[in-house]
């Protein structure tokens, strides 16, 4: 590493190193389409190549890669659910992410921080011990703090919220951990791009031709393209692709916020999130404090960011930190979550033969790339789902067996 | 501040409401099959377009409809259910 870095200083045009090809046009027929370039689809074609040697797949993305909501999330990644089936998936996502930096050779920043879900009530309390019980269950490493504790893993939090909302106890989970997420999307694009599959980014599906029931084609903006397999994660534009090929399904679409300060001294180690303030944060490896909140209280199809957002959560964050009050915020952003009923994702095969969906990710789904990429690939390769996410099928609705998230999933991502 | 308009109240701000999701005919339960009901109770037409929606005003307890368009986050009117929404008198046109 350091004579490569020696040999970059001493080059003359210091030329940034491409991370893929920049593809024009796609070929006439791929033996996958993945539509979408987050984080989602690019795992997908990266373990698509790497865990199955399917590597005629072309990666379609309407914009550039990882400017959807895998470049407008909060990056935190955590394990700590309520149901055994999400903390069996996303505890196989962390184990994925704490070894990802080493297998794309790029430096992720992922760091493990411990997460704090305050509880301010009775009944907070206890959903905190039913997802500690839950999660020991599992093997996944969660337990329930006293105040004492909280205190003395962040003495600059006002334990009683500013008289408002006395804190209780908290759910900590050792494994909580940040990430760099725009770096996640590139080094997974840079992965599959060295294994053979194609990405091209300013691409846009406009339509899918089913025949029979079955895929066989896509259009885009630059021209049809054969294919008997589509993989449809697109997160916050899935009910415009499911509409192409007449496919019901739950999903809602709104707003989800975000906002940073201006960076600050290393103060804040761990990530803290209160379900009854509806806000959490965690101060980033640059130092700023990257804040959110919960869902955007109506169906919006558009990452608008509003004053409302930063007033309500602000107040609450100075409720627990009150010295932040001369703290600028300096940035505010939106995506576009795509909820669903029981805040778990909508993962494998659909009715209509060769169209798989990884959608649902709600305000969640970043935590859950690695293992989405691999379960995916796993499910277009065999045309079978693997068992780790028979719980989150498309026809669970129909079966009435909804896999009940809420819980840990409404405030802190 | 984003104010909507109640056809009961007239312009609020819109922090005084609380959305009831799309408006949808049930399927005759007596008729109907189990796949039908379910996908009544769970599935929602999730594509942006102008949509006609459940909104209250929860100060005064009003349930009424409001058509919206979920992309550009339109008002175009807002009406009690019942009232023919094209009679002028009842809906309320919000010019916004
Ligand atoms: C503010 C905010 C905070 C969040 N915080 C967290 C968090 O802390 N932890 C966590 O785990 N999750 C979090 N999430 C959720 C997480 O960001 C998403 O669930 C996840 O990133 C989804 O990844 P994806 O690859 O499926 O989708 P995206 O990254 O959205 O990628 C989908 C891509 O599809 C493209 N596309 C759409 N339509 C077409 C088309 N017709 N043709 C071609 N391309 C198309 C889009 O341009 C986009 O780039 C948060 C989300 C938001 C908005």
């Amino acid at each position: 590493m350091p004579l490569r870095l020696l040999k970059f200083a001493l080059s003359k045009g210091h030329p940034a190193p491409r991370f893929f090809r920049a593809l024009e046009t796609p070929k006439k027929s791929y033996d996958v389409v993945i539509i979408g370039g987050g984080g989602h689809g690019l795992a997908a074609a990266y373990y698509l190549a790497k865990d199955h040697g399917i590597t005629n797949v072309a990666v379609l993305e309407k914009g550039y890669i990882g400017g959807g909501n895998t470049g407008r999330n909060t990056t935190i990644v955590r394990s700590n659910y309520l149901t055994p089936e999400g903390v069996n998936f996303y505890d196989a996502s962390v184990k994925i992410y704490e070894g990802l930096s080493e297998e794309l050779d790029l430096n992720l920043f992922y760091s493990t921080r411990g997460h704090y879900t305050l509880a301010h009530t009775e009944s907070a309390m206890r959903t905190m011990r039913w997802r500690a019980e839950v999660n020991k269950h599992v093997g996944v490493e969660s337990r329930v703090v006293g105040p004492d504790e909280i205190a003395k893993a962040c003495p600059q939090l006002d334990l009683s919220c500013s008289g408002q909302a006395p804190i209780l106890g908290a759910l900590f989970h050792a494994p909580g951990s940040v990430a760099r997420h725009d770096g996640v999307a590139w080094g997974y694009a840079r992965g599959a791009d060295r294994l053979g599959a194609e990405i091209y980014q300013n691409t846009e599906v406009l339509g899918i031709d089913v025949k029979n029931g079955k895929v066989c084609g896509v259009k885009t903006n630059k021209g049809y393209i054969e294919t008997k397999q589509v993989l449809c994660a697109v997160a916050g534009f899935t009910p415009r692709i499911t509409e192409m090929v007449d496919l019901e399904t739950p999903i809602v679409i709104h707003p989800l916020q975000a906002c940073v300060t201006e960076p600050m001294k290393p103060w804040l180690n761990s990530i803290f999130v209160s379900g009854s303030l509806h806000v959490y944060l965690s101060q980033s490896s640059r130092g700023e404090l990257v804040m959110g909140s919960s869902l955007d209280p109506y169906e919006v199809h558009s990452t608008r960011s509003t004053l409302d957002f930063v007033e309500g959560l602000t107040s609450h964050m100075l409720d627990m930190f009150p010295f932040l009050s001369n703290v600028k915020v300096v940035r505010q952003w939106a995506g576009m979550a795509d909820m669903t009923p029981d805040f778990a994702p909508i993962m494998g095969k659909t009715p209509i033969e060769g169209f798989y969906i990884d959608a649902g990710w709600g305000t969640w789904g970043f935590k859950a790339t690695p293992i989405s990429g691999k379960t995916m690939a796993q499910t277009i390769a065999n045309d079978s789902a693997p068992d780790l996410i028979h719980s989150f099928r498309l026809s669970r609705f129909e079966d009435y067996e909804l896999t009940g998230e809420k819980g840990a999933a409404s405030v802190g991502h | 501040m984003k104010l909507l308009t109640c056809p009961m109240n007239g312009t609020r701000p819109l922090s005084e409401f609380i959305f009831g999701g799309e408006y949808r005919e049930a399927p005759n339960q007596d008729t109907c099959t189990d796949v039908e009901w379910a996908a009544y109770v769970h599935n929602r037409s999730g594509a942006p377009g102008d949509k006609k929606e459940w909104w209250y005003h929860s100060p005064s307890g009003t349930w009424f409809i409001a058509e919206r368009n979920t992309l550009t986050d339109k008002v175009s009117r807002t009406y009690l259910l019942g009232a023919n929404s094209d009679n002028s008198d009842t809906a309320q046109e919000i010019s916004k």
